[in-house]
């Protein structure tokens, strides 16, 4: 595994997403998703959601390291409550 | 009916069958791409030596200009790609005959550009259109157009995009035909009969049943032309100046060229995010506009 050059914050970074899908999957079985209509403006399914989430996290990120000198927590923090809020009422 | 649905949700053997794809598809992509985001948020020196630098290499990148020129021409040259190949596939499309010895020579001829390789299209464009020896060059000057594509930002534009329409409109084209041939007959029957014109044919009998193939010909000529490299390349290599150096070869120069490649990866986490945006965006739209008719 040296060969794809992990480091302790990436790891952390795949370990969370690859929960997060056993999560899903998990849920999935044990109640299946239904299609539903929150404040994005598409019927969106739980998987949906998550990807719509996880692009959004990502252009958080870039807009905010393209666009201001501060430091990335605070995109990181802001993509958590998207993250939150898109999974909950998107 | 309520017992059938129950066995589709408890019986997931069919995932099995799947598993072959999702490993492949782990090997060949996931896996690579897991590794590039390792890359993006290091200072690689050598196989050995590598430092933790966090987001620096995306920020360096979103902020380096040439890399946001190399953007909006992307953008620039994808959007005048699709303008014209879509509509100019559909024409051809549904100006061919749909059956006999001419259909089928047409099919033949339309599918030859596809079979060229990329960097034998750059070379015949290269020498196709060059000023001093190439037909298209030499007939443009005797007509009295200054045209010279190595010094002439705007002649090498028209140049790329010639090149790429000639190279790749057939691909829209046999798609349309393809969706064109599943129109029943009874629906232009239909149409004839209520006094459509040729637009309202198109526009209420050809467009709809059209779609679903249309969607894959702008998500291929989109992901495509974004991704453009060799022709480009060959024909003009970027020049003059910078004039037509597109993302993925400004990405070569950084990966390839100067072995940068925590820089490099980062520009390539941000390329595959935008062309995974494009993408959602245009397909999420396409079934919405699907879903409401």
């Amino acid at each position: 595994m040296t060969w794809m050059a992990w480091t302790l914050p990436t790891a952390i970074f795949f370990a969370a997403i690859a929960l997060a899908l056993l999560v899903l999957i998990a849920l999935e079985l044990k109640r299946p998703t239904l299609t539903s209509r929150g404040w994005l403006p598409m019927a969106t399914t739980r998987g949906d959601r998550f990807f719509i989430s996880l692009l959004g996290a990502a252009f958080i990120h870039l807009l905010w390291l393209g666009l201001t000198p501060w430091n990335a927590f605070y995109a990181s923090g802001l993509a958590s409550v998207w993250l939150v809020v898109i999974m909950a009422k998107g | 009916m309520a017992a059938m649905a129950q066995n589709k949700t408890k019986d997931n053997r069919a995932w099995l069958g799947v598993l072959p794809v999702m490993l492949i598809v782990a090997f060949s992509g996931v896996i690579p791409l897991m590794t590039v985001v390792n890359y993006s948020v290091q200072d690689i020196l050598d196989f050995n030596t590598r430092f933790f630098v966090g987001f620096e290499w995306y920020r360096e990148t979103l902020t380096d200009p040439r890399f946001i020129d190399a953007f909006l021409r992307q953008l620039g040259f994808s959007a005048a790609v699709l303008a014209i190949e879509i509509p100019l596939g559909i024409l051809i499309a549904r100006g061919m005959p749909t059956q006999g010895l001419r259909a089928s020579l047409l099919l033949v001829l339309l599918a030859t550009p596809l079979l060229i390789p990329w960097n034998v299209v750059g070379t015949i464009w290269q020498i196709y259109a060059r000023s001093d020896i190439g037909l298209l060059g030499v007939t443009l000057n005797q007509l009295g157009f200054s045209f010279n594509y190595t010094a002439e930002p705007l002649h090498a534009w028209l140049t790329l995009l010639a090149m790429d329409i000639w190279h790749w409109t057939s691909l829209v084209a046999l798609l349309a035909f393809a969706g064109l041939t599943s129109v029943p007959a009874a629906c232009y029957q239909a149409a004839e009969l209520d006094g459509a014109s040729k637009w309202q044919v198109f526009r209420h009998v050809e467009l709809p049943r059209l779609k679903g193939v249309l969607v894959i010909a702008v998500l291929l000529r989109l992901m495509d032309s974004f991704m453009i490299y060799t022709e480009p390349f060959v024909l003009t290599g970027g020049g003059p100046g910078n004039t037509t150096t597109f993302l993925s070869q400004y990405l070569a120069t950084m990966a390839v060229g100067q072995f940068d490649l925590g820089p490099a990866a980062a520009f390539s986490v941000i390329y595959f995010l935008f062309i995974l945006l494009f993408s959602w965006l245009f397909y999420t739209s396409v079934m919405r506009s699907e879903e409401d008719s």
